[in-house]
């Protein structure tokens, strides 16, 4: 296969507890297409009725879309000491929600986000084995390890683990789940199992046989350098924010290069960033639909809130289409709980300054600018034309799609680029295979020798 | 204390040891539905599943049977002695969001070594303790139910608002085994509280049963018998502050139609001599033809001793499909069993209205 044929994979986040799906207003554009009717208002859908999730699957299957993906969140968030109140909230659990998913699709995978700081192996390796049988070899699990004291409040083990444990844990985890998957003979039945680990001491035999995959795929959504050589040495799938062209290939390169020391081929981990997209029939047209969709995502208030995250104080004085605030932020503060933060507060704080200096931004306008994630931004040729580039680049492998709608954000992707990266020869016209590898082109586990 | 005859309630298990596909759920959950029976059970254990009879998580079955079906409820058991809390209550909120008011779920204890060795997080307890802490875990499962109150989304444009936080509450659960803080992250299911049911066969049962359950399922082989533990049930629900019609007492029986009488209105009327026989481990076993077991149920309704029957086919294919047409059928043409849905919820079903939200009211009555 030429590397202009390199094939992409997509899949479908559903958009859940954020402040970037909007609520407030109907979107412009593809509501004006003949026949197709007008998101209600305020209430574009729901975040939690079975119908809106429904209606995603289908819409990600009719794309033919390597798989579903829901996020995970045990706490709800909260600032400055109160339930944070601005951001869409609510969400189901996500591997309950995924197997009656399974009763309304064929060929999705079905991934689930599972935080391996608050769960036990052999529980979460049932759930999950139970969710492979159940769709017919559908499941794939996207290991997170984020974890704080502030979370564990609603759990029996409480407390929290460090930072570095985090991984030990995740790792010794994931490495028990796959004990117990394999512990079943193909004749169908269980082995005893023993693992004693550092975190795990149990035994027994596992309640389930072997899945339809074997294994659930795995996935692992982190950026750090643990996170990175996690998923090189445990992961088929590295789900990054990283989408930009140059960020993406360094991203790529790096993470690629970290596999030959567990043995892997380049081809055994797919990374697929997070993106966001907004099409137009014309590229003004898209920039200026893309415009409308970040101020409703960013009001005045999430403005404030949002620099508030980062500088970790009460700036509630301040006028969202002011000047930055000239006081440093405070990296210890605890004002933000249950929100995951990236990077160091005075380092982003430098950085946000010196863009609103430079291009003279209001604090509104900075976040805007600051925080949007990499988006596809054009018309359906120019999204396609992107998209390839991407994985021809060595950018990545595919991307998660995450829509700003819900449930109707993936429509027009469906509709008007799916085909068009067909005529490339980027993606496939029909399923292959019936399982999520097959779909990924893993092999199945035991087979790798 | 007796309570007048009402409604016949009917459910029953589709457990499937040594099944792994959802064909075979979603094909007995339609027949149980054809037969407008008040709701399904699935049986569940982290136990060792002895050679060719391993089993997939319950409420996973039911999820994936839920769209498939549209009325019937939904009832796995769900274990509380390795499990948390928190997420119990997560995953059985969203059963009854991706069902849409259908969700239910048996408490059910681990109460063996075995079982405490696959997780390792502490050693088997006794029952008695493992009871309490289930009743625990009830209780802090609710609390996170009501902690969203049922208009807690606001989407209010004017303020950028989703959600009007004073809506939402803290449950602050303090037991003697784990606390939880709250509140959920699932929003309020559409039931308010799904269903919550008990196999109240064994006494060490009983008093989480009287306390927390809807429904309660016992063990017993005479009306006589039954009508004494649900009294005793009911006398110690209302010890516990709630009304003894809270309690749906179903009579455990295990069903086997195999070679009985044919389907009713085809041959003579049978008149056989109707007795279950006592089972160690297990319900009560019923052997007989379908119209036989119509002839028990009636029996037994009749007496008032229950309010119905939670069956469980020894063959699940063959024996609900001839329970669904044959005993269904019969209790049907004598008036004794609905013949359609008149609700679409599993507390409509049982005739058990929707709660209020206990933080709702309380932040009604400090106003
Ligand atoms: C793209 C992406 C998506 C993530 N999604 C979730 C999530 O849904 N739930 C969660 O608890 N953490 C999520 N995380 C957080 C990671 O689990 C967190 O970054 C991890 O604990 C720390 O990993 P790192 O230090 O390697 O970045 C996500 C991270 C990334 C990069």
């Amino acid at each position: 296969m030429s590397r202009q044929h390199q094939q992409i994979h997509l899949a479908a986040h559903f958009p859940g507890v954020n402040n970037t799906t909007v609520w407030t207003v109907p979107p412009a554009g593809p509501t004006t297409t003949p026949g197709r009717c007008a998101p209600r208002s305020p209430a574009l859908g729901s975040q939690i009725d079975f119908d809106s999730f429904a209606h995603l699957a289908r819409t990600a299957e009719r794309g033919l879309f390597d798989f579903f993906f829901l996020a995970e969140g045990l706490r709800l968030r909260e600032h400055n000491g109160r339930i944070h109140d601005l951001d869409v909230v609510g969400r189901p659990e996500s591997i309950t929600v995924l197997n009656a998913l399974a009763a309304v699709t064929e060929r999705l995978g079905l991934a689930a986000t599972v935080n391996a700081t608050f769960n036990e192996p052999y529980e979460l390796a049932r759930r999950l084995a139970s969710l492979d049988h159940l769709s017919g070899g559908r499941a794939a699990w996207n290991v997170v390890t984020s974890s704080d004291a502030f979370t564990g409040e609603n759990f029996r083990r409480g407390g929290f683990l460090d930072r570095a444990d985090r991984y030990t844990r995740a790792a010794e985890f994931v490495a028990t789940a796959r004990e117990l998957w394999d512990s079943w003979t193909p004749d169908g039945t269980p082995r005893p199992f023993a693992h004693t680990g550092r975190h795990f001491t149990i035994d027994g035999e596992f309640g389930v046989p072997r899945s339809p995959q074997g294994h659930p795929v795995v996935i692992q959504a982190g950026d750090s350098d643990e996170g990175r050589e996690f998923a090189a040495s445990a992961a088929d799938i590295i789900f990054t924010r990283h989408g930009s062209l140059e960020a993406g290939r360094a991203f790529y390169a790096d993470v690629k290069r970290r596999l030959a020391r567990y043995g892997r081929a380049p081809e055994e981990l797919k990374i697929m960033p997070g993106v966001t997209l907004v099409l137009g029939d014309t590229a003004a047209d898209a920039q200026e639909k893309a415009a409308e969709i970040r101020l409703q995502q960013v009001s005045p208030q999430t403005a404030l809130l949002t620099l508030e995250q980062i500088w970790g104080v009460d700036l509630s004085g301040y006028d969202p289409d002011g000047p930055l605030p000239d006081i440093d932020p405070d990296p210890d503060s605890q004002l933000t709980q249950g929100r995951v933060r990236h990077g160091d507060p005075l380092a982003v704080a430098a950085k946000w300054r010196a863009l609103s200096e430079e291009k003279g931004l209001s604090i509104r306008q900075t976040v805007i600018e600051a925080n949007g994630r990499q988006s596809f931004i054009g018309t359906p040729e120019a999204v396609a034309a992107q998209m390839a580039e991407f994985v021809a680049a060595d950018a990545a492998d595919g991307f998660i799609l995450v829509p700003h709608l819900t449930p109707g954000g993936l429509d027009d992707f469906v509709d008007r680029v799916v085909p068009l990266l067909q005529e490339r020869g980027v993606f496939r016209t029909a399923y292959t295979g019936t399982t999520l590898r097959d779909h990924l082109g893993l092999p199945f586990p035991g087979e790798r020798g | 204390m007796s309570v007048p005859t009402g409604t016949l309630h009917l459910a029953a298990a589709i457990d499937g040891d040594g099944r792994y596909q959802a064909p075979y759920y979603v094909e007995l959950a339609r027949l149980a539905e054809e037969g407008m029976l008040d709701f399904i059970t699935l049986d569940d254990t982290f136990g060792p599943p002895g050679p060719g009879r391993g089993r997939l998580d319950a409420l996973a079955a039911l999820a994936r049977v839920a769209p498939a079906t549209g009325r019937i409820g939904l009832v796995p058991t769900v274990t509380t002695t390795h499990t948390e809390p928190f997420h119990v209550s997560s995953a059985v909120a969203t059963l009854d969001w991706v069902s849409r008011g259908r969700a239910g779920w048996r408490v059910e204890v681990s109460a063996t070594e075995a079982e405490a060795r696959l997780v390792g997080r502490r050693p088997a307890a006794p029952a008695g303790e493992l009871w309490a802490e289930a009743g625990e875990v009830a209780d802090v499962v609710a609390r996170l139910w009501d902690s969203w109150e049922d208009d807690a989304e606001i989407r209010d444009t004017a303020t950028g608002r989703f959600i009007d936080r004073d809506k939402l509450h803290y449950v602050d659960f303090e037991g003697a085994h784990f606390s939880v803080r709250g509140p959920a992250i699932v929003p309020r299911p559409p039931q308010g509280h799904p269903v919550v049911a008990v196999a109240a066969t064994d006494p060490v049962t009983w008093q989480t049963a009287a306390r927390h359950a809807d429904v309660v399922y016992l063990r017993a082989t005479s009306p006589e018998e039954a009508g004494r533990i649900r009294d005793e049930l009911r006398r110690r629900a209302v010890a516990h502050g709630r009304e003894a019609r809270a309690l749906t007492v179903l009579a455990s029986v295990a069903v086997d139609l195999a070679d009985g009488e044919g389907a009713p209105g085809t041959g003579p009327a049978v008149n056989a001599p109707v007795a279950l026989t006592d089972t160690p481990g297990g319900p009560p076993l019923y052997r007989g033809g379908p119209a036989g077991l119509a002839e028990l149920i009636t029996g037994w309704h009749t007496a008032d001793a229950v309010d119905g029957f939670h069956i469980t086919p020894v063959a699940p294919r063959h024996d609900l499909e001839r329970f669904v047409n044959g005993t269904v059928a019969l209790l049907q043409h004598r008036g004794l069993f609905r013949t359609f849905y008149p609700g679409a919820t599993l507390r409509g079903h049982l005739g058990l209205s929707r709660p209020a939200s206990r933080y709702a009211l309380e932040r009604e009555a400090a106003r």
